[in-house]
């Protein structure tokens, strides 16, 4: 073979080494997910049932997210700690009591329609004691909305001029708040996707882009396994 | 040794391929035809795709048993050098084709206008649509917003519902508008598609004939959730459907309050970017 | 005439230190001043960022005014340390300027800026084949993320990114996929003239879609785009930093494609050998004509677009957003009015492939080519009069809509006029079954298929149920992969023994055009099925009893994609490993390239030819005893 071949070969295999690796890059960006964290279950006299504990801040900060500091986020609590992550995994043909700790102040609903519980058990939610079936559209932070199962939860911000605001996640229950609570039934094993409503990442346009369209942030999944 | 007719063989083939399988392709295909008879639109597609599909058997036909001819009967024998024949063209086949597929194409052409304007054929025709049905038209409002369709009646005191319900053998207008992207309003049973532009009042007519369950997908790319964005609905009977419709307008009542009045297009704040 | 293959002889010349052949205007100083302004533009959009009128920057962490300047001045960059500055410098500054830039170097020239088209050319068919095998590997992911009803592999976003990536890849690349290689390098040669009209713009075309690819590839660190390759507002102006590589992209693209047209428009009017009248030149140069003319006049419009687009992301314009008075319609109207004739721009040189190749393996003349000619441009004309039809249901004008269906199902007969000519040609011929061959066959079978889905997309009630869905993707896969790709290759087989002198392996080259055929049918025709079952595109869930299709076809997809690599190991068997020296001419072909010797003298010619006919002088006459019965002489 002549050297220029020899050449060629050895730039060939190189490239193809480099390509590979390339590959490999871009096919673990594809697969990235927010980790799976489960909720974490408990027996009590009524039976078996889980318990899933959520909390929305408005900037999740640059410890959890240092590529997008600024944007509103739900995190979930998992043994004590809080994870930054949207993918949560359920137990089929169960009850889920679901706590969502609400740091982050109103946006509005584009569509006041979605300020009405729907899907959970009595139809209801539990805001800071008072059970109601909806809420004033325009104190609507965020929701916890499964539109496949046809859950849909609004949930109120923290009002403008409450003191101690929580700026960067992790939130603590000394910082302003509303407890909001609700409970649901899951049936049939699947994946599911669950989605915020409420147009709350600031600066996007309609404010429907950044972290309503990413997971790990407004949006993810439910695992009913 | 006598070179065989190709030009009659060949045409005697074709003939004889397209008078068996344009037949069967109507009779056999025609039935099971997507998208069904789950409404009058529905069965019209029905028929134009059984219109097309048998006038492209023919074509279709021509081509590929004129291919697989050709490459049987005129071949290089193996290792040789012949020449073919130094035609460079036919006046009278040209003309003959460009005729016969101008005619062709002109008259699917007409065909697909009077279908359309019969009765729109389930396709979003606009703010004002060319053919507008008469008579008394259910009139149901599709908001897309994303990720989610949601259902508003104007002549239900303007109740919001998620899941559409429609009543057999009446003939609905819907409106379809987005608040945010463009998505667009697939049912498929009905035959209808028409895309929810925000700002934008598009009207599609349907006529339910079936009383069952149909599918709504979303078809216009409209971010992350787009292929999550279905749902299911349903063509009950005028009974039915009236029982429905008081049990939404009293389960929604604290929504309903909150709804701006009923409009054919929506702009809700942030109209830009968030603060 | 020279048959002998011999690789270029190295001057003798002493080879300067390795440091001094470094410095200079070449790849590295591109690469490295193209760093430069990436980091220069970052700086200036950061600090423009600071300004009141900018604070929806800070809160949403995504500085689109950064990155877009970045990538432009990146580019700028790249292009004057490649050299693409030095003539016009050097004329402003009333020095001597150089006409030819490293026309005699050896392997390096095929590295950087080189005037000779032929070396272009080449350039072309590498770096097109590269961002061609990327855009494949995503659709490999594509179609394994679609195993599954639910997203399950591929994170949502990513998978949506995926989708805009392959799409766009393919669609800008594919645009000067027949044009870039084939008629660069082999248009002067048919022609008679020695180089093209404007060499140094023809080489600028290659580096601007080299830097296009490379940007596109880079939306993945910023967070990818989610509209696919359309880029539909408002979901354009919603989306984060990744849609700006998109814009930069596509308007990259859209400058390549109007200089790559307008070139090729000078050359092929203006430098026509002697004798070389308007009816006897090739019908592949025929179809290079059409298709700069529809890119020289729809590449405006896209670029147009992009830039307000890229207003509305930034300076927060309202071209398209209805809250400030803007329509998202003008987008998709603005968009289509370029994609339609892009999409003519994709199939126009597949058909000056087929047309250019049958005469050769079937030996006889090109049968209408009269007919083929007015396809070609009653096919080019009419594409700027369809664009609505991919508005159908969007809520355009009802009354518009069975002009369009007319105008759209008219555009068929000037292709059908292309049909007739492939099947004229192939009448009493004898044909040799070679592989360019067998791809443009399979081009015959795969086009009818798209172009018959065609007839059912056009026809609005028909377009109600199948807008959207995987119908129009098979439709258009069936046209664009069926159709040019076949194509494509058939130009690889047929001419790369002229470029480079080497034959191809003949059994990996048939075992490759087998597995292709039968795998793109295996994967593609169901789509047809898919989309009228009701699945929409650019999806990752989809309704579970259509999940045993879509595993059938995934698992095609990954035949297909097999099929590549052996296209991909001929590649490296034939031309690098064992490198078996060519005929001149193997196809025995009458055409004006196969006449030069292997490898193409960088003039091309010693004398320019004067033309006395066309290159279709094959076939014995009818009036001596039918198809052939003699042995007429072979070749020149």
């Amino acid at each position: 073979m002549s050297p220029l071949g020899k050449k060629v070969i050895g730039i060939g295999a190189g490239v193809a080494v480099v390509g590979v690796l390339i590959a490999l890059y871009v096919a673990s960006w594809a697969t990235s997910f927010p980790r799976s964290v489960a909720a974490a279950g408990s027996s009590t006299t009524t039976g078996v049932s889980t318990q899933l504990t959520l909390q929305t801040v408005a900037a999740v900060g640059a410890k959890y997210s240092p590529e997008h500091p600024d944007w509103v986020s739900y995190l979930v609590q998992s043994h004590g700690k809080w994870i930054h992550s949207t993918d949560y995994r359920v137990p089929a043909n169960s009850v889920v009591h679901v706590t969502v700790l609400q740091y982050d102040g109103d946006s509005g609903l584009r569509n006041p329609f979605l300020s009405e519980v729907q899907g959970t058990v009595g139809g209801t939610e539990t805001v800071d004691g008072k059970t109601i079936n909806a809420i004033n559209p325009e104190e609507a932070s965020h929701t916890f909305a499964v539109p496949e199962l046809g859950i849909l939860v609004p949930l109120p911000g923290v009002e403008e001029e409450a003191k101690n605001q929580c700026e960067f996640a992790p939130c603590t229950l000394a910082e302003a708040h509303r407890t909001i609570s609700f409970t649901i039934h899951t049936h049939k094993k699947g994946r599911y996707h669950w989605q915020c409503f409420v147009p709350c990442a600031a600066g996007f346009l309609t404010g429907g882009g950044g972290p309503m369209q990413t997971l790990g942030y407004m949006d993810g999944f439910l695992d009913v396994v | 040794m006598a070179e065989p007719n190709h030009a009659r063989r060949f045409t005697i083939l074709w003939v004889v391929a397209s008078l068996i399988a344009t037949p069967l392709v109507i009779v056999l295909l025609g039935p099971i035809l997507p998208p069904g008879n789950g409404s009058a639109q529905a069965s019209g597609h029905v028929t134009d795709n059984t219109v097309l599909l048998a006038m492209a058997t023919p074509v279709l036909l021509l081509v590929v048993i004129y291919l697989i001819y050709a490459v049987t009967f005129f071949r290089q024998p193996k290792g040789g050098i012949l020449e073919g024949p130094a035609v460079r063209g036919n006046q009278r086949i040209q003309t003959v084709w460009i005729v016969v597929t101008s005619i062709l194409v002109l008259s699917l052409a007409v065909y697909g206008t009077v279908r359309l304007e019969e009765d729109g054929a389930g396709s979003g025709g606009g703010p004002s649509p060319v053919v507008v049905p008469h008579g008394k038209k259910l009139q149901v409002q599709v908001i897309a917003q994303q990720w989610e369709f949601t259902y508003r009646f104007p002549e239900y005191g303007g109740v919001e519902v998620p899941h559409l319900e429609l009543p057999v053998n009446e003939m609905v207008e819907m409106h379809v508008t987005s608040l945010d992207v463009i998505h667009s309003f697939w049912a498929y049973q009905l035959g209808v598609k028409a895309d929810a532009n925000p700002d934008v009042d598009n009207v599609v007519f349907v006529k339910p004939t079936k009383e069952e369950t149909f599918e709504v997908r979303c078809a216009e790319l409209c971010g992350i959730w787009h292929g999550s964005m279905f749902d299911h609905g349903h063509v009950v009977s005028r009974e039915a459907f009236d029982t429905w419709i008081a049990e939404q307008q009293t389960k929604f009542a604290a929504a309903t309050k909150s709804l701006p009045p009923y409009s054919h297009t929506y702009l809700p704040e942030p109209t830009r970017r968030a603060e | 005439m020279s048959t002998t293959i011999e690789s270029h002889a190295q001057p003798a010349p002493v080879r300067r230190p390795l440091l001094r052949r470094l410095i200079g205007f070449n790849l590295l100083s591109a690469l490295i001043l193209g760093v430069a302004g990436y980091y220069l533009g970052w700086f200036i959009g950061h600090q423009l960022s600071t300004s009141k009128s900018f604070e929806f920057i800070s809160a949403t962490d995504e500085n689109d005014v950064a990155l877009l300047l970045a990538y432009l001045f990146g580019v700028i960059g790249f292009l004057i340390g490649l050299g693409f500055a030095n003539y016009p410098v050097s004329r402003l500054l009333g020095r001597p300027a150089s006409l030819r830039e490293k026309e005699d170097e050896g392997i390096g020239r095929y590295f950087g800026l080189c005037t000779d088209h032929k070396v272009v050319g080449i350039q072309y068919l590498c770096g097109i084949g590269l961002f061609l095998f990327i855009a494949g590997l995503n659709a490999m992911l594509i179609r394994t993320e679609l195993l599954h009803d639910v997203p399950t592999t591929v994170g949502p976003n990513q998978y949506l990114s995926l989708v805009g990536m392959h799409g766009a890849m393919m669609m800008g690349m594919m645009t000067s996929g027949v044009l870039g290689p084939f008629a660069n390098y082999f248009v002067p040669i048919m022609i008679g003239a020695r180089r093209m009209a404007f060499p140094r713009i023809e080489a600028l075309t290659f580096w601007l879609l080299m830097a296009a690819g490379f940007i596109l590839t880079s939306s993945i660190f910023f967070g990818g785009f989610p509209t696919g390759w359309t880029g539909y507002e408002p979901l354009n102006d919603q989306a984060v930093m990744g849609m700006d590589s998109y814009i930069i992209f596509f308007a990259l693209v859209g400058v390549s494609m109007c200089l790559l047209g307008l070139n090729m428009i000078a050359t092929i009017i203006t430098l026509r050998a002697p004798g070389l009248t308007w009816s006897r030149l090739p019908i592949f140069v025929w179809s290079v004509l059409a298709t700069s003319v529809l890119m020289v006049l729809s590449a405006p419009m896209l670029i147009a677009t992009l830039a307000m687009a890229a207003l509305d992301r930034t300076i927060n314009t309202g071209f398209f957003i209805p809250g400030a008075g803007g329509s998202p319609f003008l987008f998709e109207n603005l968009f289509w009015f370029f994609g339609h004739p892009e999409v003519y721009i994709l199939a126009l040189p597949g058909f000056g492939i087929v047309l250019e190749l049958l005469p050769v393996f079937t030996r006889k003349p090109l049968w209408g080519y009269r007919l083929a000619v007015s396809g070609m441009l009653g096919v080019a004309l009419l594409s700027f009069f369809v664009w609505q039809h991919h508005l159908f249901v969007s809520g355009i004008n009802a009354d518009l809509r069975p002009f369009y269906m007319l105008s759209t199902e008219i555009i068929s007969v000037p292709t059908g006029f292309i049909f007739l000519c492939v099947m004229g040609t192939l009448w009493k011929a004898r044909s040799s079954f070679s592989v360019p061959m067998l791809f443009c066959l399979g081009w015959t079978f795969n086009f009818l298929i798209g172009g018959l889905s065609g007839v059912f997309l056009s026809d609005t009630p028909s377009d109600t149920d199948t807008h959207g869905s995987f119908f129009v993707m098979a439709h258009f896969h069936y046209t664009i992969m069926g159709g040019l790709i076949f194509t494509f290759f058939a130009a690889i087989y047929y001419w790369v023994p002229k470029m480079t002198g080497l034959r191809f392996n003949e059994r990996l080259s048939k075992w490759h055009f087998w597995l292709m055929f039968i795998a793109f049918n295996s994967t593609f025709m169901p789509l047809f099925v898919l989309g009228m079952k009701g699945m929409p595109r650019r999806v990752s869930s989809y309704a579970p009893n259509l999940h045993g299709l879509n595993v059938w076809v995934s698992i095609s997809a990954f035949v297909l994609g097999f099929s590549m690599l052996i296209f991909l190991a001929n590649v490296v068997w034939s031309l690098i490993v064992v490198r078996l020296p060519a005929e001149a001419n193997p196809w025995r072909s009458k055409s004006l390239e196969w006449q030069v010797p292997t490898p193409v003298p960088v003039n091309n010619f010693e004398q320019i030819p004067v033309i006395d006919s066309d290159p279709y002088d094959y076939g014995t006459p009818l009036n001596i005893g039918g198809a052939g019965a003699t042995p007429a002489t072979a070749g020149t």
